[in-house]
This record gives C-alpha cells, sequence and structure tokens, in this order.
C-alpha cells in the first residue's frame, strides 16, 4: 500500500472521530444521569427503539423478496426497478418526507382513498413514523442481500430445482439458508439508519412526544434552549449506534460475500 | 491519468477553502453581509434583502431564516453573523446575556397568532374553543420556540387546553402542515397567512393577550459592522416598517 494514502485516509477519519469528541468534549458529566432519565428523553429513547424495530421486521419482510426479485430476474425493466429502489439512499430525507405525504396526507390520492374507505390516516402518527423509517432503512438491506444472492450465484437454486424441489422449497431450503449472514448484517444496518432517521420523520410524522418524537427529534427539540439536555441525548443516540455497529460489524464486513 | 484528476481534485479543493475563508475581506468593494432572521421575517426580509441590495451594489445580503433559538444558539456557539432578527424578547436577551449584541437591541415589529385553516374553513372553525373539539387534528409551535411560547399564553387567556397532533419547531412548518392538508388547523402568525393563498385566517380574540415583539441588534463580533448597522436601520426605518405593515406585522 502506498504511505501516501495515509494522509487522506487520516483525514477522512478525522472527519468522522473529532466531531463525536466535539460532543463528547461538551457533554456536562455531572448531570448526565439526570438529562437522560428525564421524562421527554426516555419517551424518545422508547419510541425509537420501538419504531426502529418495527421498520427493521417490515425492512426484512418486504426486502428479502425484493432482493429476491431483483438479483434473479434479468432484463431492463429490474435495472430500472433497481434504480428505484436505490432511490431512498439518494433522495435528501425531507423529499422522501414530502413524498410520503403527498402520497399518504389527506390531500394523497392513497392517503384520501384510507381515510375514506377505512378512516385511516397515517400523518403524524406512531406509523408514520415506522413508514418514514422503513423508506429510508429498506434500501440498506436490499443492497446487502442482493450482492450476497448475486455473489453465491443461483447453481444451488438449479441443481435443488433439478432433483425436483418445487420453487417455495427451493425458496425455503436454499435461498434463504444462503442468505442469513448477509440478512443479519443488513437488517443490523436497517436499524441503525431507522434510528437516526429525522428528515423524513419530521415532515410526514410530525413531532410529538411519546407518540412521534424519536431521539433525534427530540435532540433537535431540546437545541432550541437546553443545549446541555441535547448533548447528553446526542450522546445516547451515539452509543446506541456504535453499539449497533459493534454487534453487526463481523458479518457486515463479511456479510456481502457469504 | 488518473494522476492528474486526483491532483485536479486537490486544487479545487484548495482554491473552495481559500474562497471560503477569503469571503469576508474584500479588495473591490464586494462583500457578504450574513443576516440571521426568524422564519416568520420570510417574506419581508426578502423584500428588504432585494432592497439593500439594489442601494450597495457588490454587496450580497446572506439570509438566513429558522426558528428564533437555533438562530440565537448558533450566533451563541460563534457564527460569524452581522445582523440578528428574532421572533421575541426572550431569544434575543440570551445573545444579548451572551455578550454578542453590539449595543442595545431595537424593537421593530409586532405579531400575533391567528388559526390557519383549509381555503373556505371546512371545519367551520370560529374561535380558539373550536380547535379543542375531538376529531379535529391540531398542529402548534412547540412550547420551546417563539410561536409556541405565544400558543401557551392565548391558550391560559383563553382558558382552552389544546391536544396538538404535532408540535412543530418552527411556524413555517405547521403552516406547511396545514396546506398540506395534514392538519385540520394550525396556530401560526397572522403574517404567516397574508404572504399565502392556500390556507385562510381565522383570527380570535384572545390573540391580544399574546403580542410577540420582534427586535433586531447588530452583533458584537459582526464581519461587516457597518453594512450590519446599514441594513438594521433599513430595517428600522421608513422603507423597513412599510414592508413589514405590508406583510402584515405590527408596529410596537
Amino acid at each position: 500500500m502506498p504511505l501516501v494514502l495515509w494522509v487522506p485516509a487520516s483525514l477522512a477519519l478525522a472527519l468522522v472521530v473529532l466531531p463525536v469528541v466535539g460532543l463528547l468534549v461538551r457533554t456536562d458529566y455531572a448531570n448526565l444521569p439526570e438529562l437522560l432519565t428525564s421524562p421527554s428523553a426516555s419517551n424518545a429513547l422508547r419510541l425509537s427503539l420501538l419504531t426502529a424495530g418495527l421498520s427493521t421486521v417490515a425492512c426484512v419482510v418486504l426486502g428479502v423478496p425484493l432482493a429476491v426479485v431483483l438479483a434473479r430476474y434479468r432484463g431492463r425493466a429490474v435495472r430500472v426497478l433497481r434504480a428505484v429502489v436505490l432511490l431512498p439512499l439518494v433522495l435528501p430525507p425531507v423529499v422522501g418526507g414530502l413524498a410520503l405525504l403527498y402520497l399518504l396526507g389527506r390531500n394523497g390520492f392513497l392517503g384520501y382513498l384510507l381515510d375514506v374507505t377505512a378512516g385511516v390516516r397515517v400523518p403524524l402518527t406512531t406509523a408514520a413514523v415506522v413508514v418514514a423509517q422503513t423508506f429510508v432503512a429498506m434500501p440498506f438491506l436490499v443492497v446487502s442481500l442482493e450482492g450476497a444472492l448475486r455473489g453465491a450465484g443461483d447453481r444451488y437454486e438449479r441443481v435443488a430445482a433439478t432433483l425436483g424441489a418445487g420453487p417455495w422449497t427451493v425458496f425455503r431450503r436454499v435461498t434463504v439458508p444462503l442468505l442469513l449472514p448477509a440478512l443479519g448484517s443488513g437488517a443490523v444496518l436497517s436499524f441503525a439508519r431507522a434510528l437516526g432517521e429525522f428528515g423524513a420523520t419530521i415532515t410526514f410524522a410530525g413531532s410529538l412526544e411519546g407518540v412521534t418524537r424519536t431521539l433525534p427529534l427530540e435532540v433537535y427539540n431540546q437545541a432550541q434552549t437546553d443545549v446541555d439536555s441535547a448533548v447528553a441525548l446526542a450522546l445516547l443516540l451515539v452509543v446506541v449506534a456504535v453499539v449497533v455497529i459493534v454487534l453487526a460489524r463481523p458479518r457486515a464486513l463479511e456479510g456481502v460475500r457469504a | 491519468m488518473r494522476r492528474s484528476s486526483g491532483r485536479g481534485l486537490i486544487a479545487l479543493l484548495v482554491a473552495g477553502l481559500t474562497a471560503a475563508a477569503c469571503t469576508t475581506p474584500s479588495e473591490d468593494g464586494s462583500a457578504t453581509l450574513t443576516v440571521f432572521a426568524a422564519a416568520s421575517l420570510t417574506e419581508p426580509f426578502a423584500a428588504l434583502e432585494r432592497r439593500f441590495e439594489d442601494t450597495h451594489p457588490g454587496v450580497d445580503v446572506l439570509l438566513n431564516l429558522d426558528g428564533s433559538p437555533t438562530l440565537a444558539q448558533q450566533i451563541i456557539e460563534g457564527a460569524p453573523v452581522d445582523v440578528f432578527a428574532s421572533a421575541d424578547e426572550a431569544t434575543m436577551r440570551q445573545v444579548v446575556s451572551a455578550g454578542a449584541v453590539e449595543g442595545r437591541p431595537a424593537t421593530f415589529a409586532t405579531n400575533t397568532l391567528t388559526i390557519a385553516v383549509a381555503p373556505g374553513n371546512p371545519h367551520r372553525i370560529r374561535g380558539l374553543a373550536d380547535l379543542a373539539e375531538p376529531g379535529l387534528t391540531v398542529v402548534v409551535c412547540a412550547p420551546r420556540v417563539p410561536c409556541g411560547a405565544a400558543t401557551e399564553r392565548v391558550q391560559r387567556a383563553a382558558g382552552v387546553e389544546l391536544t396538538p397532533a404535532s408540535e412543530e419547531q418552527n411556524v413555517k412548518a405547521v403552516l406547511a402542515k396545514v396546506e398540506a392538508g395534514v392538519a385540520d388547523a394550525g396556530l401560526v402568525y397572522k403574517t404567516d397567512v397574508t404572504a399565502r393563498r392556500r390556507v385562510e385566517a381565522v383570527p380570535f380574540p384572545e390573540s391580544r393577550q399574546a403580542v410577540n415583539t420582534y427586535p433586531i441588534a447588530t452583533l458584537a463580533g459582526a464581519p461587516r459592522p457597518g453594512l450590519a448597522r446599514e441594513f438594521t436601520e433599513l430595517v428600522l426605518g421608513e422603507v423597513g416598517s412599510r414592508e413589514l405593515s405590508e406583510a402584515g406585522f405590527g408596529t410596537p
């Protein structure tokens, strides 16, 4: 490896590490327990863990079939589809929130339909938080799974099929076990992304304690007047994210090729 | 080929950093004036920005609009800002006590709350008490921002307790939720509705109990103190008060 790579590599590392150090320096450690156990903080943490968990489940239930479709079918339509699936990765989250609002809001066609037929209103509810988080987190799962599926190829599946296994048996007994390592890392990545979601949530779900105000939104709310408490919460968010990433790390590194 | 593009990238980076470092000092008379203003001032300050730029060739007014406390925090943390216009006096006091203001803030406008509803007022809302009806989706400002503090004051004055579906961080976000049809009603400033056609205002008498006063100040660390004072004078002067009253603001 050329030694000169160390210069940009250190700069890159500094860009990630130094802001976190800034946060650590600013933290009011004496009052940390008090700041973190306030009702608004614990409500936000509970809501965050609940919604991120639910969106991870949604990502797995919906994302696994999608990844299989993307990896196993060829043709131009699938290529276009893949670009669309990756869209939430590159869209500003606020744009995602607006898009959801104009689909599921009362003026949106699906939102109108839901309201008129079932009396269901999604925006400004906990369900809206889950929808927003699933929207931004799903591509992470689909990308890891699709990579794993393509890496593994489909020869096991073809062999299983020639031995007389039906499509459902092949999916259950061959495809899913092949996917498991990548599924683990993809699910953890989705969880982490859902946990940090801000823009789509505040735009689509709003901000109300205990209902839609997740940890990132509570940090934003506290930052208006009480910086110490915002910093404490931000630290909590960093700790949770680091724990999640460390748990997923070994698989995240190998999972894509497993 | 690879190498040269890498070098180009570095050159670009260096050029970018140098440009960023050099925006304030100037040799050819061009300068940037940074103005932080409450989100509710969006329309009149955009007009004042144009007027100031017309009379000061080469000067670019950079307008940053957000919730007043957010802007105040950024100023206290040392953002290089020339002028700060807040939507209430409490927020300005924080900036003053942090030693970030030069001289004394001057008040230049007042604002009161109103109820924003969809055009035609489909839910036939007539006053604050109607917002407490169950089944109505109401959005307000969070108590931590000036419009939220005013919201709490009018609720106390009217003896009404609202159960909002969301507490937003600035008044424009409340308005956006009403415009998008997600909320049936929202408490916003009178001036916000004047500027928009997709919502209608329902005035209510208790709004007089919560008049927000807007102070403006030149900042102690202003990179362009001379221009900062001129801009402040423009806002406080005749041109400023005309633009502000056209936008629906009151005079202090």
